[in-house]
């Protein structure tokens, strides 16, 4: 008999404590928490899609906030030459993204270990540094949006609880997705690869073109975050794609459980208000969270989904 | 573009290239030898540079600083062995990577606390200010070259220390063979600290090196890292051979790219078009660089023999 | 045109001065079921992932149904029908049996670029998987974690999974090691129900098994082959009796 998961009801909880935040927000006369949550809510999205390659797929990116800034360019550059449409922005953000995926995937895929971890990190900062270097787009103060991205007739990201609605519409959406995505066929197989390569050879499995593949659509769900959070900030900055970055959103992947979709999610919640409680203590909260993190990482590597018990059964 | 300048830039590349050198030297020796993936290399880099800036302040006399902030971070590195990174050496690389990463945060704030945010500035005693003749017609910056010379000093050191000497011989046995080496009757705990001390030194000197010439500021640590991580892929990891030539080639490559570029780009293209790409494509080169070695080699020029 | 399955000729591995692998010949031919075996550190086990394709021969060819396999890469190998298993047991820790039996049948069925089915309800993959399961006896163990199955029961699944995809011929590096006796005498009962019509190469230590099981028998000394032949005539051969001067029969 098997004991039905947790996880489905926990993350419908969360999902519905969620959708409840602007209505809370407004009951107490507290805007902020709507932009905090949203923030927190594509930071979400950001750490999913390095779930799938990362809890999923064992490929360690450290480079997966560059993405984040591909997407966030996309739509500064556009709207920086007058394109104001949405559609096409975020198109752009989400193909501009799959096309870098593409390209660094194709060199750093077939490495592993300590090779793929250093060279992700490499091609982020490369991304960085010809971020910083482009004074046209504003290079290392980055630059404003004129206006948010124009959906028109669609919903107007001018209002802060719809924009709040698309970002969890999002979630949601790419929630639903990832979780399909790994239980089919395509996921059973990164899975595979990465619990014994050895073995997923040795029955007729080839990874590369696989991982490869998750490797883009990873890279192409975090686009469309960068698109969000360019958004959400209004601002534009190749602060996106700094390495810290990424380092932030693997660990929101850890500390929530990697491997879980959901964990991501809550990792990021988890995260950033522990970052936005700490820094309204001090300023120097970075010397608290550096050793938590250590901590967190040495004694809970299966995160706080897994400290729940809302681990998933075998065979699920 | 004359011949002078093209030489001057040459030696710079070189010097840039030696201290890659000595930070990739104790990367790869750590890595080859524990098996560990340690970020915060470069926070060690960055404790050397503010602690020779601040002893230099202290005591007046750079040699002195200098010696006083090897130790210094020597000491620092063993203590961060002991203390935080002894449960990782069992660990899997993504572990260590986070918790190294946790490291890096902890130091850059705790520098932040003890010397604030903004950049620090040295300026060199009078007698390593001022230019020397390297070649005839040919006048370089005297500290400049004081740093290539004890770069390869230490590079000699280090040929010498690794293939000539029981340690050495240890250390090449390293961690591919951990039982064996205990079964010498090496003591692993205390092999594993005197590397790793050893590792937070060279990168200590690197530091101390590097404060005159470069900004003394939060973060330095890990902008010369991603440059090391770079110069291993390129040299192959493991390999004090490849460490050395990757660390040559891509300080010759930033260097020159960046004085060159643009210049070279400017003849073909418009001058406000080689104003952007120049520095934009100059800031990639060793990235690109890298990924052209990987598409050919993907274990890198010189791989370790008998190591992944 | 010779018609043995698996054509070895002339196949050297060198590792730096080592030689494992020194100008080995051999033919298998179809429905043989073929030991190999020989001293610690003979070189069979780089024999077996020479021929499995995890490791490249520095010379020599292997032919595998007549064709050319010398360079192709171990996952097409699988898909021609050669199959293996390893020698330390290697399978999917953190799945079920089932799933594992599973991800075997999913190999060799196509392309995996399919991203909405939940695989765990694809029947073409389920019941498949759920048979081989049945007969190897792990029937009752589809549910639990590999990682939670007893050493015996991982190496029947081992087997499983080489089975499930239908192949034409096994490649099994010791899948004695580490087996009880009562395990033992169960697994060669298993092979034995194999013989004929699959082609097996063998690579063990355990003589009973192979004397039980081989039709033909190579002995490897130092990387090379020393004799090839009917059971009877490899026991009374006197270089091999040599080579095996002091190392009867162990597990």
């Amino acid at each position: 008999m098997r004991v039905p998961s947790r996880r489905p009801v926990a993350a419908a909880v969360g999902l519905l404590a969620l959708a409840l935040v602007p209505v809370a927000a407004g009951l107490l006369n507290q805007p902020f928490y709507v932009d905090l949550f949203r923030r927190i809510m594509i930071f979400a999205i950001a750490a999913l899609s390095l779930d799938l390659i990362l809890g999923y797929g064992g490929m360690v990116s450290f480079g997966h906030a560059a993405y984040l800034g591909i997407g966030a360019y996309a739509v500064g550059v556009l709207m920086h030459h007058g394109v104001q449409n949405g559609y096409l922005q975020w198109t752009l953000a989400i193909v501009a993204s799959a096309l870098v995926a593409l390209l660094i995937g194709a060199i750093s895929v077939r490495t592993s270990g300590v090779y793929f971890i250093m060279i992700t990190l490499a091609f982020t900062q490369m991304l960085y540094y010809l971020g910083i270097s482009i004074e046209e787009y504003g290079g290392d103060d980055g630059m404003r949006l004129a206006v948010r991205s124009q959906f028109p007739g669609l919903i107007d990201l001018q209002s802060s609880t719809a924009f709040y609605y698309l970002v969890l519409a999002i979630l949601v959406a790419f929630l639903y997705l990832g979780h399909r995505f790994v239980n089919a066929r395509f996921g059973m197989l990164i899975r595979a690869a990465r619990s014994n390569v050895a073995r997923a050879r040795a029955i007729g499995f080839s990874p590369y073109r696989y991982r490869l593949a998750a490797f883009i659509i990873a890279g192409a769900m975090c686009g469309l975050a960068g698109a969000l959070l360019v958004n959400h900030t209004e601002y534009l900055t190749p602060e996106f794609m700094h390495w810290t970055r990424s380092g932030e959103i693997m660990f929101m992947v850890i500390l929530g459980g990697m491997g879980t979709l959901v964990g991501p999610v809550v990792g990021a919640v988890v995260l950033l208000l522990l970052e936005d409680v700490l820094s309204a203590w001090t300023t120097h909260w970075q010397i608290i969270l550096g050793p938590f993190l250590v901590i967190a990482v040495l004694f809970a590597k299966r995160g706080l989904i897994g400290l729940l018990g809302a681990e998933a059964s075998p065979g699920e | 573009m004359t011949l002078l300048l093209v030489l001057e830039q040459v030696l710079n590349g070189l010097q840039l290239g030696v201290m890659l050198f000595l930070m990739a030297a104790g990367l790869t020796l750590v890595f080859g030898i524990m098996n560990l993936v340690n970020l915060a290399h470069g926070s060690l880099y960055m404790v050397g540079a503010y602690l020779a800036t601040t002893f230099y302040q202290w005591t007046g006399s750079f040699l002195l600083a200098a010696a006083l902030a090897l130790v210094a971070t020597l000491g620092v590195g063993i203590v961060v062995e002991v203390v935080a990174l002894r449960t990782l050496y069992e660990r899997d690389h993504l572990d260590q990577v986070l918790a190294t990463f946790g490291l890096i945060l902890f130091f850059n704030e705790l520098i932040a606390i003890v010397w604030g945010r903004a950049a620090l500035y040295t300026t060199l005693p009078g007698w390593l200010s001022g230019h020397v003749q390297v070649l005839p017609g040919v006048r370089y910056p005297v500290y400049r070259a004081l740093v290539i010379l004890v770069g390869l000093v230490v590079a000699g050191l280090l040929w010498v220390l690794v293939a000539r000497t029981r340690l050495g011989m240890l250390i090449r046995a390293g961690a591919s063979n951990r039982t064996m080496v205990a079964a010498l009757g090496v003591n692993i705990r205390l092999l594993y600290t005197v590397v790793f001390g050893f590792g937070a030194a060279l990168a200590g000197l690197a530091g101390l090196m590097a404060g005159p010439i470069y900004a003394v500021q939060l973060g330095m640590g890990e902008q010369i890292l991603i440059q090391v991580f770079v110069v291993i892929v390129i040299g192959g990891i493991g390999s004090m051979r490849g460490a050395l030539l990757g660390a040559i080639v891509v300080g010759m490559v930033d260097t020159l790219g960046r004085a060159f570029l643009k210049p070279m780009l400017a003849t073909i293209l418009s001058p406000s078009a080689a104003d952007t790409a120049g520095p934009a494509i100059a800031s990639m080169l060793i990235y690109l660089l890298m990924a052209a070695v990987l598409a050919v080699r993907p274990q890198g020029l010189f791989p370790a023999q008998g190591r992944v | 045109m010779s018609e043995a399955l698996l054509e070895i000729r002339g196949l050297t591995k060198r590792f730096g001065g080592l030689i494992a692998t020194n100008e080995v010949n051999l033919e298998v031919p179809e429905g043989e079921t073929h030991a190999i075996i020989g001293p610690n550190g003979a070189g069979k086990t780089t024999l077996i992932n020479q021929l499995a394709g995890d490791l490249r021969p520095d010379a020599g060819a292997i032919h595998f149904a007549g064709r050319n396999i010398t360079h192709l890469a171990a996952p097409a190998r699988s898909l021609l029908g050669l199959a293996r298993s390893f020698q330390i047991t290697s399978v999917f820790r953190d799945f079920t049996a089932l799933d594992n039996a599973a991800l075997a049948v999913q190999a060799h069925a196509g392309h995996s670029f399919r991203f909405w089915r939940p695989a765990r309800r694809d029947l073409a993959l389920r019941e498949p998987a759920r048979a081989i399961l049945d007969s190897v006896g792990l029937g009752e163990r589809a549910h639990v974690l590999a990682a939670n199955l007893a050493h015996g029961e991982q190496r029947q699944l081992e087997i499983a999974m080489v089975l499930v995809t239908r192949p034409h011929c096994l490649l099994l590096d010791e899948p004695m090691a580490g087996m009880g006796s009562e395990e033992s005498q169960r697994m060669i009962r298993f092979l034995g129900g194999l013989k004929g019509r699959h082609t097996i190469v063998l690579v063990e230590h355990d003589m009973d098994a192979v004397f039980a099981l081989a039709d033909r028998i190579s002995v490897m000394v130092y990387g090379r082959i020393i004799a090839t032949g009917a059971p009877k005539e490899v026991r009374a051969n006197p270089e091999v009796r040599e080579a095996y001067l002091g190392e009867e029969t162990t597990d």
